[in-house]
């Protein structure tokens, strides 16, 4: 079969379309996006008819998932690690109702938080709702394990969940494929009431998930994607989980460690493997890509087992993700360093692109709110949390998706007005909605700014569920329509929307102003396609 | 064989194109890869890295380990300097001698390039200018990756290739001006350590 170069990302895309995957629905967040991105860009998945979509937020991803899986499909659902937060409710219980069609949920974590607000490891979430997981360490075994996690959720009726990494999903590599499976037909559950969570049927679906927990354990055990490699040297035993058991392999000369190994890849954490390391090896230290899952596992609370060291103990730190020189000071080797950065390297922080329609949203809103005291704009999560750094300084807060409208509600609600929110046009219908029509409810006095570029821009320009859709969405939830005022955000019209922003200020209610203007990175791409069509059509006259 | 190197940029310069070349030569010369990418928030105007791999060996990490690079290739002059903690001794640093200046201090230009001189091996290119000269401003990229193919020790023909294979479909005239502009950087480095 042929090798491929992909993304980790791109490895997990190209096996679900390759495993007789029939639809998958994401919402676009770093590092997941690519998942999607390149099924909707595949040719073969066109061919399959394979359904792809951008969902309005991750929650309702999670349950299109759900739905393709009761009607006996494959699918897949792919988002961020605080996606998985969004959708957790749909997640833990459908760990409840189990799968019919094989249902894989991604989750890709961002230890070092390289684009997030923070870096939970998804693999709690896995326990939590006691849902087999897996944890691939390189591209071709992501490849691999979408195949074996479809068949692993067919065989046992349970959802997997697929965590990976920002090294992993952004990391290419080569990756031979395996042959096309057809997609399944549609195949109602054998148990009609599988999928209804009613307490008299939850109980029983509970114990046969403490029931079925025994055999995730079994296949945790003996589906080969944990291994034990025996060593030599037994005063050190090794546990090296995902991603981390690379970093381990390159400070060893031909990659041999000459310590007994425990790769784990997969959960629940295979018991039999852990006790042989534990009882054969002195001193265990345990290596994980994101926070101390398995080492607070091994060591209990108190910590009487005081050979288990990792991150705990400060061998290794605490927070951010692993590479080759924390693992080599953690396993006692020969550090490697290079030359020191000169002082005349400065730093460079993102900022928004030349020509951003946000640069002027933010020159009109900083205008208007210049006679009130500060700290009364409240954000969200894209592009335009950007205004939080210099020349803007515009925003105050940046929590999660749609906590800017509900965030300045609560603070109206209590007397500090005026109370702005700024949110995008895409993180406005992914959670944005809901928090408004609480505001309608009781009339809180906030401005509401949807910066609308008509994109989710910050992770390339996915499709916005709020395309075409802002002022009908906010007149159906009851904003009165004398106070939706949409403006365009361009410097000659500055002085303009300075007035408008202030009138709506200084209206006591709630009101809703729409900067609205193509995101630029998107309007270049649109450009060039359009440049790329005449071009064609010029060479074939 | 083992090249480890370090890509350099400003997010939206395009770094990726020039790994995406070196990535299609080393696989079709029959070497294994690994390439860390950063998408992502840092790309809006941010500085920007890339580790590629490469190796007739199994490669184990995604990420260089400090001191180990074989060669810092960047597109931006300040850039090339960012990562000099994962530059080996001994390793080259090839860099675009334009500058992006989107932030209000960067630093004096000659400063700049009198720290880049300290290092015993390294190429400074204006690839812009020369991509300009070739008729062909949006090359300048191709041309930094040209001056970088001769340390790394991969036959020049399987550059072509990747060039080939990467611009194809944009037709045979925007072949034939990354072509050139790679041969021009090729010539330009040969000369430059002369």
């Amino acid at each position: 079969m042929q090798k491929m170069l992909l993304l980790g990302d791109e490895a997990i895309a190209q096996a679900a379309i390759d495993a007789g995957l029939s639809g998958i629905f994401a919402y676009p967040g770093t590092p997941s996006t690519e998942i999607n991105e390149y099924v909707q860009a595949s040719g073969q998945a066109k061919e399959q008819n394979i359904v792809s979509v951008w969902s309005a937020n991750e929650k309702t991803a999670m349950e299109a998932a759900l739905g393709v899986s009761y009607v006996g499909k494959r699918s897949m659902t792919c988002m961020k690690h605080v996606g998985l937060n969004v959708a957790a409710d749909a997640f833990v219980n459908s760990a409840m109702t189990g799968a019919n069609g094989g249902l894989l949920v991604v989750s890709a974590d961002d230890p070092s938080m390289h684009s997030s607000q923070n870096e939970q490891d998804s693999r709690f979430y896995g326990k939590f709702a006691m849902m087999p997981t897996l944890e691939p360490s390189n591209q071709q075994e992501a490849y691999d394990m979408v195949f074996y996690g479809f068949e692993l959720s067919e065989k046992l009726q349970t959802p997997v969940l697929l965590r990976i990494t920002t090294r992993l999903a952004h990391s290419r590599a080569g990756v031979v494929r395996k042959a096309v499976r057809s997609q399944n037909e549609i195949r109602l559950p054998s148990d009609p009431k599988q999928f209804i969570l009613l307490p008299a049927i939850a109980r029983g679906r509970y114990k046969g998930l403490l029931k079925n927990q025994e055999r995730f354990l079994e296949e945790s055990e003996h589906a080969g994607f944990n291994t034990y490699f025996d060593g030599e040297d037994k005063t050190l035993g090794i546990i090296a989980s995902g991603i981390a058991y690379n970093y381990l392999l390159e400070n060893y000369p031909d990659q041999k460690v000459p310590h007994p190994v425990l790769k784990i890849n997969q959960y629940p954490v295979p018991r039999t493997m852990l006790a042989k390391l534990e009882s054969e090896c002195g001193r265990i230290l345990v290596l994980e890509e994101g926070a101390p899952m398995i080492e607070e596992l091994l060591n209990g609370y108190l910590s009487k087992n005081l050979n288990i060291t990792g991150r705990l103990d400060g061998t290794v730190p605490r927070d951010g993700e692993l590479n080759p020189n924390i693992v080599a000071r953690a396993l006692g080797l020969a550090d490697s360093t290079g030359k020191e950065v000169p002082a005349i390297v400065m730093g460079r922080p993102p900022s928004l692109c030349v020509g951003c329609a946000h640069i002027d949203a933010y020159n009109a809103l900083n205008e208007a709110l210049a006679d009130f005291s500060k700290g009364r704009v409240f954000s969200d999560i894209g592009c335009y949390t950007l205004g939080a750094l210099a020349p803007f300084n515009a925003i105050n807060t940046c929590v999660d998706m749609g906590a800017s409208i509900t965030m300045a509600k609560g603070a109206a609600d209590v007397g500090y007005t005026p109370a702005v929110a700024v949110i995008g046009d895409s993180t406005f219908t992914h959670s944005g909605m809901t928090g408004l029509l609480d505001a309608v409810n009781d009339n809180s006095n906030i401005l509401v700014i949807i910066a609308d570029n008509s994109t989710t821009g910050m992770t390339g320009g996915q499709k916005s569920a709020a395309l075409g859709k802002v002022e009908s969405i906010c007149i159906g939830l009851g904003v009165s329509e004398d106070h939706i005022k949409v403006i365009k955000p361009l410097k000659k019209n500055h002085e303009e929307n300075v007035k408008i922003i202030l009138e709506e200020l200084n209206y006591n209610g709630v009101s809703v102003v729409i900067p609205r203007r193509e995101c630029i990175q998107t309007l270049n791409k649109r450009m060039r396609a359009k440049a790329k069509i005449k071009d064609l059509e010029t060479n074939q006259n | 064989m083992k090249k480890d190197i370090i890509l350099a940029g400003v997010g939206g310069q395009g770094i990726l194109s020039i790994a995406a070349s070196i990535g299609l030569a080393a696989v079709e010369a029959g070497l294994f890869l690994k390439q860390a990418e950063v998408h992502g928030m840092s790309q809006r105007g941010g500085d920007v890295q890339s580790n590629l791999r490469l190796s007739d060996k199994e490669i184990a990490s995604d990420l260089i380990p400090y001191g180990k690079a074989d060669m810092i290739l960047s597109v931006e002059p300040m850039e090339s300097l960012r990562y000099l903690p994962w530059l080996a001794n001994d390793g080259w640093l090839v860099t675009n001698s334009t500058a992006f200046q989107n932030i209000p201090n960067y630093p004096d230009k000659d400063e700049l390039m009198a720290e880049i001189k300290k290092l015993p091996k390294h190429i400074i290119i204006d690839a812009d200018f020369i991509a300009k000269e070739l008729g062909s401003a949006r090359s300048a990229n191709m041309v930094v990756l040209g001056a970088a193919t001769p340390f790394l020790d991969i036959d020049y023909k399987y550059f072509e290739y990747a060039i080939r294979k990467l611009f194809g479909s944009k037709g045979d005239k925007v072949v034939q001006l990354n072509l050139d502009a790679l041969i021009a950087g090729e010539e330009f480095a040969r000369n430059f350590v002369k």
